[in-house]
């Protein structure tokens, strides 16, 4: 479903700032795949999910989805294929448009936009459907306005947005990191239900091993750049916290050191 | 009566300006695009309708060809943002610059006269001028509210919203913002278009400062009419447009100085920019210090609970 070979990012290229954020990296994804992504600050993360969806371009190598090179597409043109939701709960939303009109922009991912009316009875009747299964109350507010709406309803918003189209690769960005504990395990529990239910092919990076381990069906560490641990679905039923802070250890020989890293 | 005479006047310029009004709203308000190229494409929509009138042709083709002639000159303000990597301010200054040779090339000397010549207000019957036009207003504000209920409309409502959630749905923003600014300015042109042919004539430096009283017809149509759905915030933009000519004819009858009337409008401009944002802090401010106390409380009981 998504392949990524030999992807190298060189960030600041000759200067005192350069950093090689990605260096030679290979993942493999197959269709259903829900795999989790740790790593410490600047293990190359966040660049990894930039080159998937299409923000940066790799220096080198390239990605593929579902047989296809894709990297010559902008990002709005990878948006066919990859949803993302994004950490910052603001990120994913339109604040000034209404709950129905942020789901109709994105009922039409992969689709031509035209002069027809952006919302039309059918639409909502479906759209409050969809609000239904977050079960957070947001059907009886087709018509408020999102930047009305908490933190966590923006983010759950935001999930329902990424997903009910079907995309065929998901990109979580740490998308409960900026929230508060009950309303993150709220969002954490929707995301299990809904890449379940829609069967997607999932990439999630979380700062939170426990996170980590309780989703998904693999789990893979990055460090410097580069995946240094990758946990196949065999192996990853009764992973603990500290099977992986071992491993850390005796992979890097010394102690996964990262105020960041919640060890949950 | 002289004073109702001006009054009326007032609102019969007013419902010109209004077009210019829902250009600027556009760019300014739902693209969040500050767009000067305004100052310019006003001037150019009277210029190609002026000249096109001198020549012959029909008023009302004379007048869409403003507009056409205007959304030419968004499309490269835009295209110069976008593609050209300009901060949107610079591109709309360069526009205009630009636009003021274009402008004088286009009428050939700094003054085209329209005394004597037909109008698309010719055919109107004086009575009726204040039953028509703003009709055909309403009908143009109306096109406006749908267009941005489209698939379409909501792309550009949502590229100067959060661009970066819309291109994560696949919208080339590149592509919406020149749309807007191009039907930015062509509203704008053809405003220009229409004002030209009621004074009698376009003028090289009639669009100077229009940007500003554009944003001033948009702040205070907003701020005295609301502007909490796009159907509400237009019709506010459309009084504000007729409020603001009503205020300036108010101005001069009190024997303002007609030199200050940019001055004054620029004020009204600042203090409409200013106070909400004052207003803004301090409720801010207020929600702060609640949320603190919250939380102060929600500590408190926190540690009754370990202890108990």
């Amino acid at each position: 479903m998504l392949k990524i070979n030999h992807v190298t990012k060189l960030f600041n290229a000759n200067t005192v700032d350069e950093k090689l954020a990605l260096s030679n990296v290979n993942l493999s994804l197959a269709p259903s795949d829900f795999v989790t992504v740790i790593g410490s600050n600047g293990a190359g993360k966040s660049t990894l999910m930039n080159v998937i969806s299409g923000v940066l371009k790799p220096d080198d190598g390239n990605v593929i989805i579902d047989d296809v090179e894709v990297n010559k597409l902008h990002e709005y043109q990878r948006s066919q294929w990859i949803a993302r939701v994004f950490q910052d709960p603001m990120a994913g939303t339109s604040p000034n448009m209404t709950i129905a009109e942020n789901l109709s922009i994105a009922y039409l991912r992969g689709y031509k936009r035209t002069l027809n009316w952006g919302l039309n009875k059918k639409k909502k009747h479906f759209f409050k459907e969809q609000l239904e299964r977050l079960g957070i109350g947001l059907e009886n507010r087709l018509n408020a306005k999102v930047g009305l709406l908490s933190g966590g309803e923006r983010q759950a918003l935001s999930l329902l947005m990424a997903t009910f189209t079907k995309p065929k690769i998901l990109l979580l960005d740490e998308h409960t990191a900026a929230l508060d504990p009950s309303r993150a395990e709220l969002i954490s529990n929707l995301t299990e239900k809904v890449v379940r239910e829609f069967n997607l092919t999932t990439l999630m990076v979380t700062h939170n091993m426990a996170q980590a381990i309780q989703l998904g069906n693999r789990l893979i560490m990055m460090d410097k750049g580069q995946v240094i641990m990758d946990i196949p679905p065999s192996k990853k039923q009764g992973l603990t916290v500290e099977d992986l802070l071992h491993e850390f250890t005796a992979i890097k020989g010394e102690e996964l050191n990262d105020d960041r890293v919640i060890l949950g | 009566m002289y004073m109702f005479i001006a009054l009326e006047g007032s609102i019969e310029l007013g419902l010109l300006y209004v077009l210019m009004a829902l250009g600027v709203y556009i760019s300014f308000r739902i693209l969040d695009f500050p767009d000067l190229t305004v100052d310019g494409s006003f001037t150019t929509g009277a210029a190609v309708s002026a000249v096109m009138i001198t020549h012959g042709y029909a008023p009302l083709l004379a007048t869409l060809s403003g507009f056409l002639a205007g959304a030419v000159a968004g499309t490269i303000t835009g295209l110069l943002h976008t593609k050209g990597k300009i901060n949107n301010l610079l591109s709309g200054i360069v526009m205009m610059i630009a636009l003021y040779s274009i402008n004088l090339r286009i009428m050939g000397k700094p003054n085209t006269p329209l005394f004597g010549e037909n109008t698309v207000f010719s055919v109107i019957p004086e009575d009726y001028f204040l039953v028509i036009v703003p009709v055909v207003i309403i009908i143009l504000k109306l096109l406006v509210d749908a267009f941005l209920h489209t698939d379409i409309g909501f792309a550009l409502r949502a590229t100067g919203d959060n661009q970066r959630m819309i291109r994560s749905f696949g919208v080339n923003t590149d592509f919406t913002i020149i749309l807007g600014i191009a039907l930015s300015n062509g509203l704008v042109a053809m405003s220009g278009a229409l004002v030209a042919q009621y004074q009698g004539f376009a003028d090289i430096s009639m669009g100077v400062g229009m940007i500003v009283i554009g944003l001033a017809s948009v702040i205070i149509g907003e701020a005295i009419f609301g502007h909490k759905t796009v159907f509400r915030a237009t019709l506010a933009v459309l009084l504000g447009a007729i409020v603001y000519r009503m205020v300036i004819a108010l101005a001069l009858q009190l024997n303002m100085n007609a030199e200050d009337l940019k001055l004054i409008t620029a004020l009204i401009v600042v203090a409409a920019l200013i106070l909400p944002k004052i207003q803004k802090s301090l409720g801010q401010k207020r929600k702060i210090l609640e949320r603190i106390r919250e939380v102060n409380n929600k500590v408190e009981n926190n540690g009754r609970d370990i202890n108990a």
